[in-house]
C-alpha cells in the first residue's frame, strides 16, 4: 500500500466521518452557542482536509486556502459571541 | 524514512480529529463541549499540516504550515473563551454532574461586569432591578 492509497482510503474516509460527527451535532444543537461551536470544529476539520489534499495532488499552493479558512473560522467565532451578548445586553 | 513520518503524523492527527467529533457529540454540557473543540482540534490539525510540512520538505511551505498552526494556537484559546463567556450570559445551564459554579452571582447582569465579592454585585443588581420597578 503506497502513501497516497493509504492517505485516500483510510485517512480522508476518517476525516470525512469526524465531519459528519460535527455535523450531527451541528444540526441537533440545543443552543445557538452549540452550534458557533460545531462551526468551528467543521472548518478546523476542514483545514485538516485541505492539508491531506494537498498531499494527495502535491499542489502546495491548497495550503493557502487552508491559512484564509483559519481566519475566517476566528473571525465567525468573535463575531458571533460578540453579537450574541449584545443582544442578550439590551433585552 | 520521510515516509514512515507523513504516515505517523497524518494517523495520529487523523485520530485526534475524530476523538474531537466523538468528544462534541458526546459530551453532555455546551462547555465542555467547548472544551473538546479547542485541544483535540488544535492538535490534530497540527499533526496534519506538519505531515504536509514533511511531505513537501520545501521553506515556503514550511513557513506556510508554521503560520497556520501558531495562528490556530493563538486563536483558538481566544475564540474559545469569548463564547464560553457568551454562553454564560446566555444562561446556557451546567451539566447536572458539575461540582463547582465559579462564577455564579459574581457577574453583573446588565453591565456584565465581573466582581470578586459576591455581595458587590447583588448590590448593584438591586438597585438596577429598584431603577426598572420605578421607570415602569
Amino acid at each position: 500500500m503506497t502513501l497516497n492509497d493509504y492517505l485516500y482510503y483510510v485517512i480522508l474516509p476518517l476525516l470525512s466521518l469526524a465531519e459528519i460527527l460535527v455535523f450531527i451535532r451541528f444540526i441537533k444543537g440545543p443552543s445557538i452557542i452549540d452550534r458557533v461551536v460545531a462551526l468551528d470544529l467543521l472548518i478546523t476539520i476542514g483545514i485538516g482536509i485541505i492539508a491531506i489534499y494537498s498531499i494527495i495532488n502535491n499542489q502546495p499552493t491548497f495550503l493557502d486556502i487552508a491559512m484564509i479558512l483559519a481566519l475566517i473560522a476566528f473571525l465567525s467565532t468573535v463575531a458571533f459571541s460578540y453579537y450574541l451578548e449584545k443582544r442578550n445586553k439590551n433585552d | 524514512m520521510t515516509d514512515v513520518l507523513i504516515y505517523i503524523f497524518a494517523t495520529l492527527g487523523t485520530l485526534f480529529a475524530l476523538l474531537a467529533a466523538i468528544g462534541i457529540i458526546r459530551m453532555p454540557d455546551t462547555y465542555l463541549r467547548i472544551s473538546v473543540n479547542t485541544k483535540a482540534a488544535t492538535l490534530g490539525v497540527g499533526l496534519l499540516l506538519g505531515a504536509a510540512a514533511v511531505y513537501f520538505y520545501d521553506f515556503s511551505v514550511t513557513t506556510r504550515v508554521q503560520a497556520i498552526v501558531i495562528f490556530i494556537l493563538l486563536t483558538a484559546p481566544v475564540g474559545a473563551h469569548l463564547i464560553g463567556r457568551t454562553s454564560y450570559f446566555l444562561g446556557n445551564k451546567l451539566w447536572d454532574g458539575s461540582v463547582i459554579d465559579d462564577l455564579k452571582d459574581r457577574y453583573n447582569k446588565s453591565t456584565h461586569e465581573l466582581k470578586s465579592d459576591p455581595e458587590q454585585v447583588e448590590e448593584n443588581n438591586s438597585k438596577q432591578d429598584s431603577k426598572t420597578d420605578r421607570n415602569a
